[in-house]
């Protein structure tokens, strides 16, 4: 959807100028579908297996989609942060910006029939797996049209036609569901995998250990994907795990670790994971990536690691800088058009945003509906027990 | 806790409303004015009377084709098979899983072993290990699988070895279990079915004999039923099985070797109905479960005191089935509550209050309930004998309430 629009943007770009496609001058935006071969900047570390290989085929439109989804979903945190400083979101608010190259390029080399299930930290997955903007704010906001209704939040956000499963508030509880998911995929015979998603504090988790044993015993398509960004709300990786190398902690299941700041990496890693689980059982692949933000919205984020170390991170390992890098350097679009690119998305992000202010809160008969499939005519009581009593349908 | 004006017969009842005997409602209707906000319900905009439907006196029958025409199974039907409980329970999951390829079993030693209380004898050998799976020992683990492939539509029957041990599953079954659907505003459904031995068993120790009712009874979502024959023991089973709703199916140690005859032809039995057990006219007594047993015998001293019991097994545990209850009450006037619950805030504690609040005008005396005791099962023979409600007590009771 979003390279068509660029396609026919550029198509009224380029009629005014010469086309000459190696012209080094103006390239025009591209849409070049014709394999590029980048190296990833920092090597894969394996424990168990083979690492795959640093060169990652790719292709100019799909880093430019990288680029567009990225920057849409930066957007998108930032403008969930004002939000919530107005207080038009409320509860808990996990934000993703600098995590952003996990959902895209974990999506670059799956299709929507693996599944994949995460944690709180759901807004960006969720956009990546297909879901609207103006959804994700809907629900953020408590609003009717939101992806759940309005009954779940910023935590549970699903999208069962693209295979995502959510959203979960509870540290570690979607690693068994996980499994299980997995282990329908199995049942049913897919040939799909699924992606689960846990950060390093539920790396410390029994139930994850619990399922990969299971998961490992019963050679189930599931993929274990630690996001490692180093702090478990505001306790460092060095002071909750003895051993922070969770790639390795499957022992017995191989693992594999990965820049998660490098969109081209998580899609190199994530594409060999599959191929790996379809026919050998699990694997862990340990992303490492970082979040700008604190642990939520209630977080600032600054008291328990310096404002030098996460500007640090911003100005070398920014995931978006990077491909904007690579689109510089190897032609494919100008500062210009990146820039305008980005305003765009702005725009749409903007729109959203006020569509969404637009949209009504739930009824209040929506209290007591989806309770139970077919409500059997059970009748459900508000706090005060004698008003708002409704018979479920 | 919900509560129950109307049959809650499934789906299908409800393009049937049928307002019959609206006079008898009337006294009712004019009650329970103040409760109603009208149309809070907004796809179902019935009218006040007609939310107060009677039930057919007919169970119905959700799915089931063949339908037993006599609640209780100890009939004088020529055919029928007789049984002992745990059979029953086997020959429910084998017809379902044979019914329904998504059906599989999860659990610890279900597989090669056969099920600890054998309800799960031979499936494995029949359906193949995908399906009958031998888990390890991660109650939090495989509940949450079997939720999480519940949501792909497989229907996964979690066994906990013993109820007990699913405390270590709390969170999968209160957060996942009960609120996935909601909270993912009904994309997704979770129909499983988790069942387990539990109950105070013979000298079993404290951690082997619990009553988890109590503690899951508040986990909005999920529906709970207790089975105490073979006939509804089978029924319930299927019921669950074929629910889209998450259903805990809780069965009792010391019940798994009772003997009944069944019927040959597929019955299931209604998730949120209770069975009159006996009925009577002097008073009601409540019950579920093992403690049906005890009540059973007391009442045959009962009767011979003179005394009329009107007995209702309960079976739904949640939501109470206070439509059967309600008219119970309304015509004995008296209600005893004998539960092998905790006395703080177990079942009974609910279906007391459930009672008063519903039909507080027609009782004559205040609902009395009969519980464990308040403590940890003791191992020593006699001390859990004094845990537990004996009928002795219960005779007791009954002769108190009825003075």
């Amino acid at each position: 959807m979003a390279l068509s629009r660029l396609s026919s943007r550029s198509n009224t770009f380029l009629k005014p100028a010469i086309t000459a496609l190696h012209s080094p001058i103006r390239r025009h935006v591209s849409t070049d579908t014709s394999p590029i071969t980048i190296e990833t900047a920092v090597p894969f570390t394996s424990h168990l297996c083979e690492s795959p290989s640093r060169s990652v085929e790719t292709s100019s439109e799909e880093i430019l989609a990288f680029f567009r989804d990225m920057a849409q979903m930066r957007r998108m945190e930032i403008a969930a942060d004002s939000l919530y400083k107005a207080k038009l979101i409320r509860g808990f608010c996990h934000l993703y910006d600098g995590q952003e190259a996990l959902a895209v390029g974990m999506e670059a080399a799956i299709t929507k029939k693996d599944a994949i299930i995460t944690s709180y930290r759901d807004h960006c997955t969720f956009i990546g797996r297909g879901g609207k903007l103006v959804d994700a704010f809907s629900e953020l906001m408590g609003r009717k049209t939101g992806c759940s209704h309005g009954k779940g939040g910023s935590m549970h956000f699903y999208k069962k036609d693209a295979s995502f499963y959510g959203g979960h508030g509870i540290v570690g509880a979607q690693i068994p569901l996980g499994c299980g998911l997995a282990f329908a995929q199995k049942y049913n015979k897919d040939e799909a995998v699924t992606f689960v998603l846990y950060g390093d504090g539920a790396a410390n988790q029994g139930q994850l250990f619990e399922a990969l044993n299971i998961a490992a015993l019963w050679d189930l398509p599931a993929i274990l994907v630690c996001e490692n960004n180093h702090y478990g709300m505001g306790t460092a990786t060095w002071r909750s795990a003895k051993s922070p190398a969770y790639f390795k902690r499957g022992d017995y299941v191989p693992g594999l670790k990965v820049d998660g700041m490098d969109a081209l990496a998580v899609k190199q890693a994530c594409k060999f994971a599959k191929e790996h689980a379809l026919k050998n059982g699990p694997i862990i692949l340990e992303m490492d990536t970082y979040r700008y933000h604190g642990h939520s919205m209630s977080d600032p984020g600054s008291t328990y690691r310096t404002r030098d170390e996460i500007s640090g991170v911003r100005q070398v390992r920014d995931p978006i800088e990077r491909v904007r890098k690579l689109l510089l350097s190897h032609d494919i679009a100008t500062e210009k058009e990146l820039k305008d690119m980005e305003k765009e998305i702005r725009k749409e992000v903007d729109d959203a945003v006020a569509q969404a202010k637009e949209s009504p809160v739930p009824d209040s008969s929506e209290l007591f509906t989806n309770m139970y499939v077919k409500d059997c005519g059970v009748e459900s009581f508000g706090a005060d027990r004698k008003d708002l009593k409704v018979t479920l349908p | 806790m919900s509560s129950i004006i109307h049959g809650p017969g499934a789906a299908t009842a409800l393009s049937t409303f049928n307002p019959v005997d609206s006079k008898k409602l009337t006294n009712l209707s004019v009650r329970s004015q103040r409760y109603i906000v009208a149309g809070s319900d907004a796809s179902k905009k019935k009218s006040f009377g007609s939310s107060l439907t009677v039930r057919h006196s007919q169970k119905l029958i959700p799915n089931a084709a063949a339908v037993a025409t006599k609640k209780e199974a100890d009939t004088s039907a020529s055919t029928g098979h007789e049984l002992l409980l745990f059979e029953a329970l086997q020959e429910g999951l084998e017809e379902e899983m044979d019914r329904d390829a998504n059906v599989c079993v999860m659990g610890e030693d279900v597989g090669h072993y056969g099920g600890s209380y054998k309800v799960t004898k031979g499936l494995a050998d029949k359906f193949g290990d995908l399906r009958v799976l031998d888990t390890p020992i991660c109650e939090n683990a495989f509940t949450g699988m079997a939720i999480g492939a519940a949501m792909t539509g497989l229907r996964p029957v979690i066994e906990g070895m013993n109820m007990g041990f699913l405390l270590l599953a709390f969170n999968q079954i209160s957060n996942n279990c009960g609120m996935l659907h909601y909270t993912s505003g009904g994309q997704f459904t979770i129909p499983v079915v988790i069942r387990g031995p539990g109950g105070v068993g013979r000298q079993l120790g404290a951690e082997h004999s619990q009553r988890l009712e109590s503690y899951f009874q508040s986990i909005p979502g999920i529906q709970m039923v207790a089975c105490s024959t073979p006939y509804n023991a089978k029924g319930l089973m299927k019921a669950a099985i074929r629910s889209e709703n998450p259903v805990i199916l809780f069965e009792h140690v010391l019940l798994y070797n009772l003997k009944e005859k069944i019927p040959d032809e597929d019955y299931i039995c209604n998730l949120e109905e209770a069975e009159m057990v006996r009925p009577g006219e002097h008073i009601t007594i409540l019950t579920y479960s093992r403690m049906r047993y005890h009540v059973m015998q007391a009442a045959k001293t009962l009767v011979n005191k003179g005394y009329d019991p009107e007995v209702i097994d309960i079976r739904s545990l949640k939501p109470f089935d206070l439509h059967t209850i309600g008219n119970s009450v309304k015509k004995t006037h008296r209600v005893l509550i004998v539960e092998e619950c905790m006395r703080t805030g177990g079942i009974g504690a609910s279906l007391t209050a459930a009672i008063n609040e519903n039909f507080h005008d027609y009782l004559d005396a205040p609902v009395m309930c009969l519980s464990s005791q308040d403590v940890p099962t003791p191992y020593a023979g006699t001390l859990e004998e004094w845990t537990v409600v004996q009928p002795a007590q219960i005779v007791t009771a009954v002769e108190q309430l009825c003075q």
